[in-house]
């Protein structure tokens, strides 16, 4: 149970909108106190447990977000949060778009909307908790990502 | 060394984390209050803690976690040694080895991140090392002695003759505390600036090693405040305890400065505080004795 009492969060943007970042950031405000779950919202991704990324994933960006992704000590989790992290959105046909983020990153869980509501964001937050105990429990590790050159595909 | 003593020393090491660990539940709790939210559960940084422990160990190089365990240990020797009544000037020199310890461990790291954060907070030693010094020297001129022991047996408490000196150590409480508005080189609220400052690049059990220092120096700290009536615990303890919340009050109500100001503030008004009250003490021959 020592995982789910303490989930520190690290927030990624992606090229997103801005308008998840503002309901995430929203999730810490007086209102909604993500901190009475013991969630803190942690700057480096050494320290962190649960990533959270809004926007979607493009060919600037990729190599970022996997770097990110490989510094979280594991066990550790990922949460999509928006259609844009889901599944690309409403940008998923742009020339510069891969997609959503389990494009590149194993996701375990989605938040879909756009932009989600906090309460959504929090939901996610719990349902991503009990993965997060199941990782612990079974001792899986995420798998290191490769990062790429900066190769564009031809159809870009 | 008898057998009673060993019985204290053992008692310390495993009580004053767990104090330490009160405290910063508190701290959390109050802060929240203090934001109208309902906070963390008090026990938050115990879960943190144990949290950290079992998360996987990730270092960019070998000696970055014996930096953590060389501050943990000088601070619980500083912390014994202050149980102990020791020599004032020698548990300074012991707690400013530790300071140095997360320091060196910041910079081995290499992360622009930690080396900002690291020589930060050299200007943080800079700034309150110089108020701990006069500390201890008005100590000696009251009692003759730099012994805490002296302190202890005293007939009136430190504070009646240095009040100056106790204004000048909360604010080096709030500094050493790395609290706003002088919390810039962990950087409790600033991630978008500083990332952690100095414990950037720790994870897993490090980070835990760096928490429980941190329950430790909760402890100390409140500690050389209580050295102020010490003749009197219970006075003592109200005392540190209520520095303790007012530190946290001024973090709740304050917006960090840069570190310029605080060398100002420190080098100029705390330090001629200290120094006039030296000075009554030298010229007026007071003892507490």
């Amino acid at each position: 149970m020592s995982l789910a009492k303490s989930p520190w969060i690290i927030h990624v943007n992606c090229n997103s909108c801005n308008g998840c970042d503002i309901e995430v950031v929203a999730c810490l405000t007086p209102l909604y106190d993500a901190e009475r779950f013991g969630v803190l919202n942690i700057g480096t991704p050494k320290q962190a447990d649960i990533m959270v990324v809004t926007g979607s994933v493009n060919y600037k960006n990729v190599n970022v977000i996997k770097n990110i992704y490989n510094q979280i000590p594991d066990p550790k989790v990922v949460l999509a949060v928006g259609a844009c992290a889901s599944t690309g959105g409403i940008f998923h046909n742009c020339y510069n778009v891969i997609g959503g983020v389990d494009q590149v990153i194993p996701v375990d869980a989605y938040v879909p909307g756009c932009c989600p509501r906090p309460e959504a964001i929090l939901d996610g937050v719990v349902a991503a908790l009990s993965i997060l105990e199941n990782k612990k429990k079974g001792n899986i590790k995420g798998k290191e990502v490769k990062l790429k050159g900066k190769e564009v595909p031809s159809n870009a | 060394m008898n057998m009673t003593d060993i019985l204290i020393a053992a008692l310390v090491i495993f009580v004053a984390p767990i104090i330490g660990c009160l405290y910063a539940g508190i701290d959390r709790k109050i802060t929240a209050r203090l934001q109208g939210r309902v906070g963390p559960p008090l026990l938050q940084p115990y879960y943190d803690v144990k949290k950290l422990l079992s998360k996987d160990n990730m270092v960019v190089n070998p000696s970055q976690n014996f930096y953590v365990v060389v501050y943990v240990a000088f601070l619980i020797l500083s912390l014994l040694m202050l149980v102990f009544r020791a020599d004032i000037l020698m548990i300074i020199f012991v707690y400013t080895v530790s300071s140095i310890a997360l320091i060196v461990g910041g910079m081995s790291t290499g992360s622009p991140y930690a080396r900002v954060g690291s020589s930060r907070e050299i200007m943080a030693i800079l700034a309150y090392e110089p108020i701990l010094i006069l500390y201890a020297l008005a100590i000696y001129l009251l009692t003759g002695t730099f012994k805490l022991s002296a302190v202890v047996d005293a007939s009136t408490p430190l504070l009646v003759y240095t009040p100056l000196i106790f204004i000048a150590m909360i604010v080096v409480l709030n500094i050493k505390l790395k609290k706003s508005p002088f919390d810039y080189s962990t950087s409790h609220h600033a991630h978008q600036e500083l990332v952690k400052g100095m414990l950037t690049e720790y994870s897993g059990p490090g980070m835990a090693g760096i928490e429980i220092g941190h329950f430790y120096e909760y402890v100390f700290l409140t500690g050389l405040i209580f050295v102020f009536w010490a003749v009197n615990p219970l006075i003592g303890l109200i005392i540190s305890a209520a520095a303790f919340f007012f530190v946290t009050l001024i973090d709740n109500i304050t917006a960090r400065v840069y570190w310029q100001w605080m060398l100002k503030l420190s080098w100029s008004v705390l330090l001629i505080l200290s120094i006039v009250n030296i000075a009554f003490l030298y010229f007026s021959e007071a003892t507490i004795m």
